[in-house]
């Protein structure tokens, strides 16, 4: 049966695709056990769970990237294998990934008929003519000849759903599409979602996020280690108000934890709801953070980086940073504030300004020491890029969480390491910051990102931290693993560590810091005080840098 | 300088350039699917002794350049089998494919041909009427041995391939992000196992090139490092094989002048003359070098699923 055929079957009553009995292990781990669900054409399904409840597993066999150990796929009623990610996308399944999967050398066109051409040349027109056609359901612009590197992520993603609508005729699944995403990127995808569903397209949607899962999905199933722990149909969805559904869902993720976490998922709905209820009220919600800072620790004057191809550089940057303060670094993904943290961490040479750290009572310019000098003298960096340049993949998780002590006692004495000590170090940090790996001497690269940033968090805060650069700090953590993160650096902040965070989620900001300096296009545009209002003037600070 | 003079220059920088034209735009193309190709001179070389020993059986240079071909082919295939399907390490899968071949092919040259030492006679040249008459462009543009018009050829072949047809799409996009091309459903395992052999069989052609054109026998290890300069000469290119071509002409030109330098007697010494070609392709490098991009997946096995 081809694609079309499989999509057109509306009225035959079976649905569109079946999962029964999915069964899927690794080494030390059952991903999927047992995992039975349907999708219906014209319908969002939505897939909830936190981080390693087996969702990923899940859409790499939908993929075809994963094949399972026991089970049945069923693809329009008929029984099939799916062994390759050819054999899914020939059934009509096309997936968006959540790790980008166009090719940043090639142009937006040349990814888009990758695979989808065939004969001896390359058919630009036919390509450009279903890109068209593709782009017009989705209500996208689209420059064909654009290089796809080049584009921000938010016109990336619109790449990928094409890409994956390209042969996904009968059903589109999407890996926590919205993570890398703007707000207005979101609002975005809502829409094509929405389009998408009319035209009869079965949607599978996996996220973190509750409310898009009660704002998008028309039915949504909820994992837990591997297993469906519950689902809410269509019509619940419909009949019952989002506050409820929250509650809900979150009883049916956590189960007897879920009072002690309604709090968290709280936050994950606040986002999206009303902004203008936000009063300050007594300690942590929105806008309520009081926080008592000391004297400044870190100034940055008149700081520049040379813009670049790639980069708006940074533009006379003026900052302080008190002791015990949390400051906030808020803006649009991609204007300045990864080149702001790398010139805190040291990663960095300034091409002009200075930057001077309190240090023994006195300001000290750290402007050319290196990434050491800086991590002695307390300044500390949790970078984004956590599998890249945070960690050594390949190496244990006892090793990188001593990364940047290598040389020193106690782990090493007269240059030779000291494995009993590291050990030690490791078991006792695994357990304290609860990292979830089978041992200490697993590879780090194996573990799943929230773990990974737990010992990241754990290794850049060990040993004396004065200041600490953020940058986004619970990018694509669950809830759990996020809550600690942001109770880490609260407290952290109260026995009188700074923290400078740079997020791309307000509601985040607007929870932890005191201040929040707005970033476009290298310079910072403004500096709010967290208080009644903050979110609508950040948010015109961001917008009004984008009329410039 | 004399007609003479330009025209042994020219015909020497071409003759020079070829092998190195074939074996670099093997690499080129492996190297544009993500396979860093280290044993292209044991393919070279395998590929000379093939040639020669076909070419010496049938008599014909076009049977000897088929049989290089499929000799540099089969030794290819080890890297297919090794690096693409296992995912071993490319460098070192590349080196032991160089030291087993050098020691392979002296071996035989040695049981075979150690007393008898065989010459091939001189490969064909078209001869046009009028055309083939015009002073130094007689000789250096119609006159070449026919597999430099079919080197040329192939060059912008590969050109075309590589811009205008999926297959090159494909094999551009490997290199690149084969996890991209997996999730396109396109075969990553299939591709780079095609660019590889590609590699090895383009490789051979180059190294019966050696035997069968420039020497008209085979001497064990040959191939003197050729190998290792089409793999520089391909990294420089950048993946364009226009480049690469005229980067072999450089080379080749500064070859044909020590060669000319030393027949006419000019008094510096034979060493210094011998590195003038190195001496190029490190000023080259130093010049163009810096800022040269190589896909960003090169010699990186891939393996699905796995990160």
């Amino acid at each position: 049966m081809d694609a079309e055929a499989i999509r057109s079957e509306r009225d035959s009553g079976t649905p569109l695709i079946e999962l029964i009995g999915i069964t899927k292990r690794f080494p030390g781990v059952l991903a999927n056990d047992d995992i039975t669900l349907t999708v219906e054409r014209g319908e969002v399904h939505c897939l909830l769970g936190e981080n390693g409840a087996g969702k990923s597993t899940l859409i790499s066999i939908l993929s075809g990237m994963t094949v399972p150990d026991a089970g049945i796929i069923r693809i329009g009623g008929t029984e099939t294998s799916m062994n390759s990610p050819r054999h899914a996308l020939d059934l009509g399944i096309g997936t968006v990934y959540q790790h980008a999967t166009l090719v940043p050398t090639l142009t937006v066109l040349e990814n888009l008929i990758l695979g989808n051409t065939t004969g001896v040349r390359l058919n630009e027109a036919e390509g450009l003519r279903r890109l068209d056609e593709l782009a017009s359901i989705l209500g996208a612009d689209v420059d064909p000849h654009a290089v796809a590197g080049n584009l921000a992520l938010d016109e990336q993603q619109v790449i990928e759903i094409i890409k994956a609508l390209w042969k996904g005729k009968a059903a589109l699944i999407l890996d926590e599409p919205t993570s890398m995403l703007t707000p207005a990127g979101v609002g975005e995808l809502a829409s094509m979602l929405q389009r998408l569903k009319g035209t009869g397209l079965g949607i599978v949607f996996i996220t973190h996020m509750l409310h898009e899962a009660i704002e998008m999905g028309d039915r949504v199933t909820v994992l837990r280690q591997g297993r469906v722990v519950g689902t809410i149909a269509p019509a619940e969805l419909r009949s019952t108000d989002s506050e409820r559904l929250r509650d809900r869902i979150v009883e049916i993720m956590f189960g007897e934890e879920a009072n002690e976490l309604s709090d968290v998922a709280e936050l994950h709905v606040e986002a999206f709801e009303s902004i203008s209820q936000d009063e300050p009220d007594s300690g942590g919600g929105p806008g309520g953070q009081v926080q008592s800072v000391g004297e400044p620790i870190l100034k940055l004057e008149r700081v520049s980086l040379e813009p670049s191809q790639s980069s708006h550089g940074l533009h006379e940057v003026d900052l302080t940073i008190a002791e015990g303060e949390i400051l906030g670094v808020a803006g649009v993904g991609g204007n300045g504030q990864k080149e702001l943290a790398e010139v805190l961490a040291g990663q960095r040479p300034i091409d002009s300004g200075s930057i001077s750290l309190r240090y023994n009572g006195a300001f000290i310019q750290i402007g050319r020491l290196g990434v050491h000098s800086r991590h002695e003298m307390g300044l500390r960096y949790l970078s984004d890029d956590r599998r890249g340049e945070a960690v050594v993949g390949t190496m244990s998780v006892a090793i990188n969480l001593v990364l940047k002590r290598i040389g020193k006692p106690p782990f090493w004495k007269r240059q030779i390491i000291q494995h009993a000590e590291v050990w030690q170090h490791a078991e006792a940090t695994i357990k304290e910051f609860d990292i979830r790996t089978p041992g200490p001497d697993t590879n780090i690269g194996k573990l799943s990102g929230g773990n990974i940033q737990k010992a990241i968090l754990a290794r850049e805060t060990a040993s004396d931290p004065r200041i600490v650069v953020y940058n986004k700090p619970t990018h694509g953590l669950d809830i759990r693993t996020s809550l600690a993160v942001r109770e880490r650096i609260r407290q952290m902040a109260a026995d009188g560590v700074s923290a400078v965070v740079i997020s791309n989620h307000l509601e985040e900001l607007l929870d932890l810091c005191g201040r929040i300096a707005v970033v476009s296009k290298g310079r910072i545009v403004g500096i709010v005080e967290n208080g009644p209002n903050a979110e609508r003037r950040i948010g015109d600070l961001m917008v009004g840098a984008f009329a410039l | 300088m004399s007609e003479a003079l330009i025209t042994a220059l020219l015909v020497g920088a071409i003759a020079a350039a070829v092998p190195l034209m074939l074996a670099g735009l093997g690499e080129l193309i492996s190297e544009r699917a993500g396979v860093l190709n280290v044993g292209l001179e044991g393919m070279m070389l395998m590929g000379a002794y093939g040639g020669f020993v076909v070419a010496l059986a049938t008599g014909s240079t076009w049977m000897g350049f088929i049989g290089g071909a499929v000799a540099g082919g089969l030794v290819s295939l080890v890297m297919v089998v090794l690096c693409v399907r296992w995912g071993l390490d490319q460098i070192v899968v590349g080196i032991g494919i160089l030291l087993g071949v050098e020691g392979l092919t002296s071996l035989l040259h040695a049981a075979q041909f150690a007393n008898t030492y065989p010459r091939l006679g001189k490969a064909a040249a078209p001869s046009i009427p009028w055309l083939s008459d015009i002073p130094v462009v007689g000789r250096v543009v119609f006159g070449e041995p026919y597999m430099v018009y079919v080197t040329l050829i192939a060059v912008f072949v590969a050109g075309w391939v590589l811009r205008k047809t999926p297959w090159g799409l494909a094999i551009r996009a490997t290199g690149e992000s084969p996890e991209a091309v997996d999730a396109a459903g396109v075969n990553v395992v299939l591709v780079r196992s095609l660019a590889t052999l590609s590699a090895g069989v383009l490789a051979g052609l180059g190294g019966a090139y050696l035997s069968l054109v420039s020497s008209g026998n085979f001497i064990p290890l040959m191939t003197g490092g050729r190998g290792f300069m089409a793999l520089v000469l391909a990294m420089l290119a950048r993946g364009r094989p226009i480049w690469l071509a005229l980067g072999a002409l450089l080379f080749g030109f500064a070859t044909a002048l020590t060669t000319a330098l030393q027949i006419f007697g000019i008094d510096i010494r034979p060493e210094i003359v011998n590195s003038l070609p190195f001496v190029v392709v490190l000023v080259v490098l130093t010049l163009f070098g810096r800022d040269d991009y190589l896909p960003s997946s090169l010699a990186l096995p891939y393996v699905r699923g796995e990160r």
